[in-house]
């Protein structure tokens, strides 16, 4: 494809499915968010299954507080939000401020990660809660560690895209990858209110 | 000293150590043979990193015929120690392993293998597509399987192989039962394969759904086809299951994680569940492909199209929907109510009715049809009555009540051999020796293809039916011995006269494609068969572009209606032609995760970080290059194909 093409004066109202590859990458992510999803359905059926082994050790009530985990929430859920903004701008071809919304998306979802580890630290050396003090820990740390490992790996992959295409503006043929990093950003979102309810509310009352 | 111990093998017999020293002769004369006629770079460009789906098809066959010789290699030392009471041909430990290795070899490393071969190499011709919607996934998701099948093989000399069943089932694969490193090798190398084939599902999927050639409708995919769409579907919804399921078996056996465990909370039924739940999709997974090509070959050499077209889509519809709710009767000893034990029979035995459509609807294809005798047509006939009784003694295990009677026992192990080998062994045979020409320009010899199918079935009938009965007298599965009270002796020895019968056929294949190779004719027309579907409307060899002008379709069988019915399948003229360019990474980033799979192993940390760091080096060196691909001109298009003999109008 030559230049041209894939950097049109304007772009087309959908520029993440304007080419081929973008078709066939749009669609090809929504499987692989079909597959993640059984991924996390089974952790999350897993977890509901061993809530309760705490084997004497600390279980739910006793450790969750909901007020860090709300503050969580609220991060990734702006940040979600501000991911929307972004595509917003990609679609009216404003590459500047798509990044700018793409940086402020990666500072919330790093303050989501900040959250999380002190959350981490604190149950494991205040309350000497592990993934081997009882299944349910196992549980929970792999339930919310897999998640936690999914945001890490979009802010790698944001960052990175935002690098790389500084120089080289916006044009068909990285809009879908800008696209689908945050569609996946959208779906880590999902999970985590799913987490929240799960785990944590229905852990404390 | 205390590092270096980990690598040694718990059980070492001199066989073990014949095979190191045989690994590295042969891991020698490869390098060397590779040095000496100087085709490194040759086998670097034109393999190596190639992302054309025909050559992966290819790597994947030769990669499952190997894995078929390893995995056999393994049932004939089960057979032969079994075959007399008492034998001390192996000790216990050895048998656990051999029949550990010989289930994961055989249904992960080959006949999954074996399926992603003639998937790659036949969907995107049977839809008339350039290549598959991205090709250097493709790539990416054989070499993963590759060197997942090396990680997995290389236990049995360093460390120990896995012991503890394919099922691997918890606490018996925890780390108080099952302490060599075997069962991390089965945890982390079958990760490393699963995460590659599930990145084939969806790639197929989106092949499937968005390459199709122009008027190929969905209800006008050759049935091939769709039995891949629907396998690829089952696929992206069933491994990920696996994948937590062996992540969590990992963080029990190498972090102390308490999932599987029977102290501190943990529940081992839950790994049964979560092992069963793909495992179930997965016995489809391998036997839809089958299913799909028996599709194509009876109507070819019956000489009429496929009877029941509609109702044949339905019924794999519908088992691919039934075998996610199954999963239970793999365990109705193992302590649920009768309550749950009853819906599963239920959902189990439902599973019948859509494979019998199918098994009538083939019988009515050929019923009226002029049938020609071929090797892949004596498989298609074969696999229906052995197949059959493999089915019905199924839905025997299926009916819970009974099961505490068969479960376990060689009735079992019957049961699904009789399934899998005509339903995906003698499939992947058929649709080898069908493809073949297409693959390699050249035809397998009928006369010693047909040798070959008589000693594989009778071969298996003569392995399996006796395990009815000794499994009916009770002998269970897995055990290495029995005594000569029991009576099984006389069962056991009639079955490794079978297995005998079936490894003389195995290697009358490999015989026939050195034959074949030396001595067949070159000059054979593009569609030797007089086939149906579009993969025979291209030249042989295939050019690099699959099709000059991308065919026009108009029904199911388009390539049939051009040479029947005066069809106009390549209407236009050539065009310049976008490809997808070579790369590198996808060898180098698995073989990468090869070394992760090591380090974990052998819980090596500093390795496992590098190697983590690796990976993920290549994953940025990907989003970081801009790869358009490049063009075949005209000129050249018009070139390839007059040397080839010219489009077919
Ligand atoms: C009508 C169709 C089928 C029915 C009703 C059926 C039923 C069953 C049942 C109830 C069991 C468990 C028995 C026990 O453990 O006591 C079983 C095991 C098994 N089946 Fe089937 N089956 C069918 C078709 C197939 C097919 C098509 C395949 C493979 C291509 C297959 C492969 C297996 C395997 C591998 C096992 C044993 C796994 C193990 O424990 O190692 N089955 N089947
Ligand atoms: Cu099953």
């Amino acid at each position: 494809m030559s230049d041209q093409t894939l950097n049109p004066e304007t772009m087309p109202e959908q520029p993440e499915r304007a080419t081929l590859e973008g078709k066939n990458k749009f669609l090809g992510f929504w499987f692989f968010l079909g597959g993640e999803t059984v991924l996390f359905a089974s952790l999350f059926g897993t977890y509901l299954a061993l809530r309760n082994s705490t084997n004497d050790g600390p279980g739910a009530e006793e450790l969750f507080g909901l007020e860090l985990v709300f503050v969580m929430t609220m991060l990734l859920l702006t940040s979600s939000l501000t991911s929307v903004y972004a595509m917003y701008h990609m679609k009216n071809n404003s590459f500047g401020k798509m990044q700018l919304w793409l940086g402020i998306t990666v500072l919330l979802g790093l303050g989501f990660l900040g959250c999380e580890l002190y959350e981490f630290y604190h149950y494991i050396h205040g309350e000497g809660f592990t993934l081997r003090s009882s299944a349910f820990g196992s549980a929970f740390y792999t339930l919310v560690g897999f998640h936690g490992g999914h945001v890490t790996f979009g802010l790698l992959w944001i960052i990175a895209l935002m690098v790389r295409n500084a120089k080289r503006g916006l044009n068909l043929y990285n809009a879908p990858k800008f696209y689908i990093a945050s569609l996946y950003w959208h779906f880590i979102d999902v999970v985590w209110v799913f987490i929240f309810t799960v785990v944590y509310l229905m852990g404390v009352i | 000293m205390d590092f270096f111990d980990r690598f040694a093998i718990p059980h070492p017999s001199p066989v073990i150590y014949a095979s190191m020293v045989a690994i590295a002769l042969t891991l020698v004369a490869i390098v060397a043979g590779v040095t000496y006629t100087k085709k490194w770079g040759y086998l670097w460009r034109e393999w190596l990193t190639t992302v054309d789906h025909k050559r992966i098809g290819m790597m994947y066959l030769i990669s499952a015929l190997l894995m078929l010789f390893r995995g056999g290699a393994d049932a004939i030392m089960m057979r032969a120690q079994t075959a007399l009471p008492e034998n001390t041909l192996l000790d216990s430990q050895h048998y656990n392993e051999i029949f550990t290795t010989h289930g994961v070899v055989m249904i992960i490393f080959m006949a999954m293998a074996f399926i992603m071969a003639l998937m790659n190499f036949v969907v995107p011709l049977q839809i008339g597509a350039r290549d598959v919607a991205f090709p250097r996934l493709n790539a990416l998701s054989f070499w993963l399987y590759f060197w997942g099948a090396m990680l997995f093989n290389i236990s049995f000399v360093i460390g120990g192989s896995p012991d503890a069943g394919w099922t691997s089932y918890f606490p018996l694969a925890g780390n108080e039962f099952s302490q060599s490193v075997g069962t991390n090798y089965y945890m982390i190398a079958i990760q490393i394969a699963g995460l590659g084939t599930l990145i084939t599902g969806i790639n197929f999927i989106v092949t499937i759904l968005k390459m199709r050639a122009p008027g190929m409708k969905l209800m006008k995919m050759p049935m091939f086809t769709w039995s891949a769409l629907i396998t690829n579907l089952i696929i992206v919804f069933a491994f990920p299951v696996l994948t937590v399921a062996l992540a969590m078996g990992t963080i029990d056996r190498l972090f102390g994680g308490n999932f599987f465990t029977t102290t501190d909370g943990g529940m081992d039924m839950l790994w049964a569940n979560l092992f069963w739940v793909w495992g179930h999709p997965e016995v489809y997974i391998l036997i839809l492909p089958a299913f799909g090509i028996y599709s194509e070959i009876i109507p070819t050499f019956a000489r009429r199209n496929l009877y029941g077209y509609k109702s044949m889509v339905a019924s794999i519809v519908l088992i691919s929907v039934l075998s996610f709710v199954v999963w239970v009767h793999h365990f109705f000893t193992m302590g649920q109510g009768a309550m749950v034990n009853s819906i599963f029979s239920i959902t189990t035995m439902a599973i019948a009715i859509p494979t019998g459509i199918k098994i009538f609807n083939w019988l009515f294809t050929l019923w009226k049809g002029k049938i020609t005798i071929t090797v892949p047509m004596l498989y298609s006939l074969g696999f229906i009555p052995i197949f059959t009784i493999g089915g019905v003694t199924g839905v025997m295990l299926g009916m819970s009540a009974a099961d505490y009677q068969y479960h376990n026992t060689m009735f079992l192990v019957a049961h699904f051999h009789l399934v899998i080998i005509p339903g995906v062994v003698f499939a992947m045979l058929a649709g080898l020796t069908y493809w073949w020409p297409k693959m390699f320009g050249f035809m397998l010899n009928e006369r010693i293809g047909k040798l070959s199918f008589w000693l594989i079935s009778i071969g298996t009938c003569v392995a399996f039916f006796p395990m009815f009965i000794s499994g009916l007298d009770g002998q269970a599965r897995r055990m290495y011995t029995y005594s000569e009270a029991t009576g099984f002796g006389i069962w056991n020895m009639i079955s490794f006269v079978g297995a005998i019968m079936l490894a003389a056929g195995f290697v009358t294949i490999v015989y026939n494609i050195y034959y074949s190779t030396r001595y067949a004719s070159r000059d054979i027309s593009s569609d030797p068969w007089d086939a149906r579907s579009l993969e025979w409307a291209t030249h042989t060899p295939v050019p690099d572009y699959n099709f000059a002008i991308t065919p026009q379709v108009n029904s199911s069988e388009a390539f049939w209606d051009s040479k029947k019915n005066g069809h106009k399948l390549f209407p236009g003229n050539y065009k310049e032609i976008h490809m997808p360019n070579n790369s590198g990474v996808p060898f180098i980033m698995s073989a990468i995760f090869f070394v992760l799979g090591f380090a974990l192993v052998f819980s090596i940390w500093i390795l496992a970080v590098i190697a983590l760091l690796g990976i993920f080096a290549c994953l940025a060196h990907r989003s970081f290059e801009q790869d358009h691909g490049y063009h075949i001109p005209v000129e050249e298009v018009k070139e390839t194909e007059e040397k080839l003999g010219g489009a077919r109008q």
